[in-house]
């Protein structure tokens, strides 16, 4: 968790964005009910009561506290941009894929393998998550699909608000495909939902096998594990049924595909678990506007009627 | 880090709804599979309330246990990490049901 790195907040930087926050957002929130007890304001006389609250703390020269109940989830806030974010995925059928692992997995050179597969299939769009450079967003648009860095600086995962504001800027196509590279880092995105579909951990044979293990808040968060770099294996001394243990312990429900970038292997297997996934999301879009039109048509005869 | 800067929003946010200008104490609720490291956060908070109406606050935390279902028992069960195996049936198939929680539960105001 960030708690233990440091990353802070004030630093993200995303293309074409300064982010100074001169703007303000709507940020909803639910409180508790309110707790009834306050301070009395100053009266005509100047008076201030303070003897309110529940605990009646009366003795002089004692100032009196109150207890606020709060109940609210640290995360609720990031949560609540998330929903914005999946709420706007399921309106324009996208479907979105929150990529994580550690730096050195991989990922980008899957992504771009992935593009070029998928090229005739579906539209792809890319956010790109690097504490700095946009060295890998260049990567992804030398393949022809769209793609926005997002550069957190010191921070060390992204956040749903970020990504809704790379969202802003992207104008992702109906009924496409967004892959979201996380930060590289096996802690801390763990606990951050953007608003996915699906968290999808890579790890490549090359790290070790009892990753899970170490890391299993991200394990735990993923529903997909990609095991990369497989055209590796006969050099290394790397027990991938141990791996798919250690992770299934962590995660009984995961589930796990080999692959490699490099040689090709298991890709087919990943592009059709996203074309699956796609087509859902562009499935119940298409559901949703069948009801939206059932529903103006029942309101136009309904009006019809009155007039 | 985030995770103070939360709470620190989350007090923020309370005290210009509630109208109180000093917090001397903070009750969190810490889930033992939440992954939070108590002392880390108790050095993050320390700094980032500095110079706000919560610094120097005494910071509560109150932990959670860990709780798991187990897919081969059918029972609930007390665990100490996700990759805990079940105590009963000593069955890897355990999915965490409890103790993931990070919540403010309550603030003592002035």
């Amino acid at each position: 968790m960030c708690t233990v790195c440091g990353c802070g907040e004030g630093e993200t930087r995303i293309e074409g964005h300064d982010h100074h926050h001169g703007h303000t957002h709507d940020h909803p929130h639910e409180h508790a009910a309110d707790t009834p007890y306050r301070v009395r304001p100053a009266g005509l006389h100047g008076n201030l009561h303070y003897g309110l609250g529940p605990a009646h703390a009366h003795a002089p020269g004692l100032s009196q506290e109150r207890m606020v109940k709060i109940e609210q989830d640290i995360l609720g806030k990031n949560n609540s941009y998330a929903a914005g974010n999946r709420k706007y995925f399921a309106e324009h059928g996208i479907f979105a894929v929150n990529l994580v692992s550690s730096p050195g997995s991989g990922k980008t050179s899957l992504l771009v393998k992935t593009i070029e597969g998928l090229a005739d299939l579906a539209k792809v769009a890319v956010v790109e998550g690097d504490q700095q450079t946009s060295f890998d967003a260049d990567r992804i648009r030398a393949t022809g699909a769209p793609a926005l860095q997002v550069n957190t600086g010191k921070g060390c995962h992204l956040d749903a608000h970020m990504v809704g504001h790379a969202l802003e800027h992207l104008k992702l196509a109906d009924d496409s495909l967004l892959m979201i590279e996380n930060v590289g880092n096996l802690v801390c995105p763990a606990a951050f939902d953007l608003g996915e579909a699906h968290k999808v951990v890579i790890l490549s044979v090359t790290e070790g096998e009892d990753k899970p293990l170490k890391y299993p808040d991200m394990f735990h968060a993923a529903d997909l594990m990609l095991l990369n770099k497989v055209d590796l294996l006969p050099y290394l001394n790397f027990d991938v049924a141990k791996c798919v243990d250690y992770a299934r312990q962590v995660n009984p429900k995961l589930q796990v595909m080999e692959v490699s970038a490099t040689s090709g292997q298991g890709l087919d297997a990943w592009m059709a678990w996203l074309m699956q996934g796609l087509e859902q999301a562009r499935a119940s879009r298409q559901q949703n506007v069948e009801l939206l039109k059932q529903r103006i048509a029942e309101l136009e005869a309904r009006l019809a009627g009155q007039v | 880090m985030s995770l103070a800067e939360g709470i620190l929003q989350i007090i923020e946010d309370a005290a210009a709804q509630q109208g109180f200008a000093r917090v001397t104490e903070i009750r969190l609720e810490i889930g033992a599979l939440s992954g939070v490291e108590p002392e880390a956060l108790n050095f993050s908070l320390e700094v980032v309330l500095r110079q706000t109406l919560a610094e120097g606050a005494r910071l509560v935390l109150e932990t959670l246990p860990g709780q798991g279902y187990c897919l081969d028992c059918g029972e609930t069960v007390p665990i100490q990490a996700l990759y805990d195996v079940c105590p009963r049936c000593g069955g890897a198939r355990v999915q965490a049901t409890g103790g993931t929680e990070m919540r403010v539960k309550d603030l003592l105001v002035e």
